[in-house]
C-alpha cells in the first residue's frame, strides 16, 4: 500500500530553538487528517524524543516520516557517533547527555524508553560511527 | 476550573496566550522538572508546574496538551520561550509561589469551587 502523505524534515544539530519543530508539524498535519487525540499525542511524544536525541547526540540527521491509511511510519535517523550499547542505552535511566543538556531538564534516560512506550513498533539501528536510525510504526485505529 | 479562574484567584501574571485563558480548563496538576518524564506524564487539560523557562517547555507542553506551564518563584521566563509560546497557542503563567504552594493554592480553589 502507498502512503497517502510523505515528509520529510531537516533535524539541525544543537539547535534547541529549532527542536521539536518536525514533531510539531507532524502534530499539526495529524490534528488537520482528524486522527484521534491519543494518537496523535503518542505520535508525536514518540517523534520529539527522537527528534531531540538527533539534536542532543546525533549532530544533527533528518525525519522522514510517511502517513498510511491504517498507521504512521516513522523514520529519524543521523549520522552521529552512534550507540556503544543499545540494551544499555534503552535502560530507563540511563544517558550519556552532557551536564549542559541536563540543565535544561534533559538527560533523563527516558527518551528511548518513551518512544518504546509510545510506538505500536520501535526499531532501533546503530553502531558506532555509523549514525543511528529509528523506526517508528503507529497504527491509526 | 479554568486557567483564568485560577490565575485571577491566585494573582499570578499570565505571559503569553492570554487571551486563551477563560476558555481553557485545568483538569489537574503534574510538577516534574525532568522534560522526559513531563512528556510521559503530563496528562491533556493538566496545568505543569516547572522551574524549566528555556524554548523546549512550549513543544513539552504542546505535545502534551497541557493546559499551561506555571513558572514559580517568579523566576524570569526568556523572551525567546515567551514568543514561541505566543506562537504555539501555549499559555505560560508566572507565579511568586513556590512549586508546593501553587499545587496547595489549586487544591484550595478546586475544593472552594467543588469542580475540576
Amino acid at each position: 500500500m502507498s502512503s497517502i502523505i510523505k515528509k520529510e524534515y531537516d533535524i539541525p544539530a544543537n539547535d534547541f530553538s529549532l527542536a521539536g519543530e518536525a514533531s510539531s508539524n507532524v502534530r499539526k498535519l495529524l490534528t488537520q487528517l482528524g486522527v484521534y487525540p491519543t494518537v496523535i499525542k503518542r505520535t508525536s511524544i514518540a517523534m520529539y524524543e527522537a527528534e531531540l536525541n538527533v539534536v542532543i547526540h546525533g549532530n544533527g540527521g533528518k525525519a522522514r516520516v510517511e502517513i498510511f491509511e491504517d498507521k504512521i511510519e516513522i523514520l529519524v535517523y543521523d549520522e552521529g557517533p552512534g550507540i556503544e550499547d543499545i540494551e544499555l542505552a534503552m535502560k530507563e535511566g540511563y544517558s550519556t547527555a552532557p551536564d549542559f543538556i541536563r540543565e535544561m531538564g534533559f538527560g533523563a534516560g527516558m527518551g528511548l524508553s518513551n518512544i518504546k512506550k509510545n510506538s505500536d513498533r520501535f526499531v532501533l539501528e546503530s553502531e558506532p560511527n555509523k549514525g543511528t536510525r529509528v523506526y517508528i510504526t503507529i497504527y491509526l485505529y | 476550573m479554568t486557567v483564568k479562574d485560577f490565575v485571577q484567584h491566585c494573582g499570578y501574571r499570565i505571559l503569553s496566550c492570554a487571551d486563551r485563558a477563560d476558555k481553557t480548563e485545568i483538569t489537574g496538576v503534574y510538577v516534574c522538572d525532568l522534560l522526559s518524564m513531563a512528556m510521559a506524564r503530563v496528562k491533556d487539560g493538566e496545568l505543569w508546574v516547572t522551574v524549566h523557562t528555556n524554548i523546549n517547555i512550549v513543544a513539552v507542553a504542546c505535545l502534551t496538551n497541557a493546559s499551561c506551564v506555571v513558572i514559580p518563584e517568579n523566576i524570569e521566563v526568556e523572551e525567546q520561550t515567551v514568543n514561541k509560546a505566543a506562537e504555539k497557542g501555549v499559555i505560560i503563567v508566572q507565579s511568586p509561589h513556590t512549586s508546593y504552594e501553587i499545587c496547595i493554592n489549586y487544591h484550595l480553589k478546586k475544593s472552594e469551587s467543588g469542580n475540576g
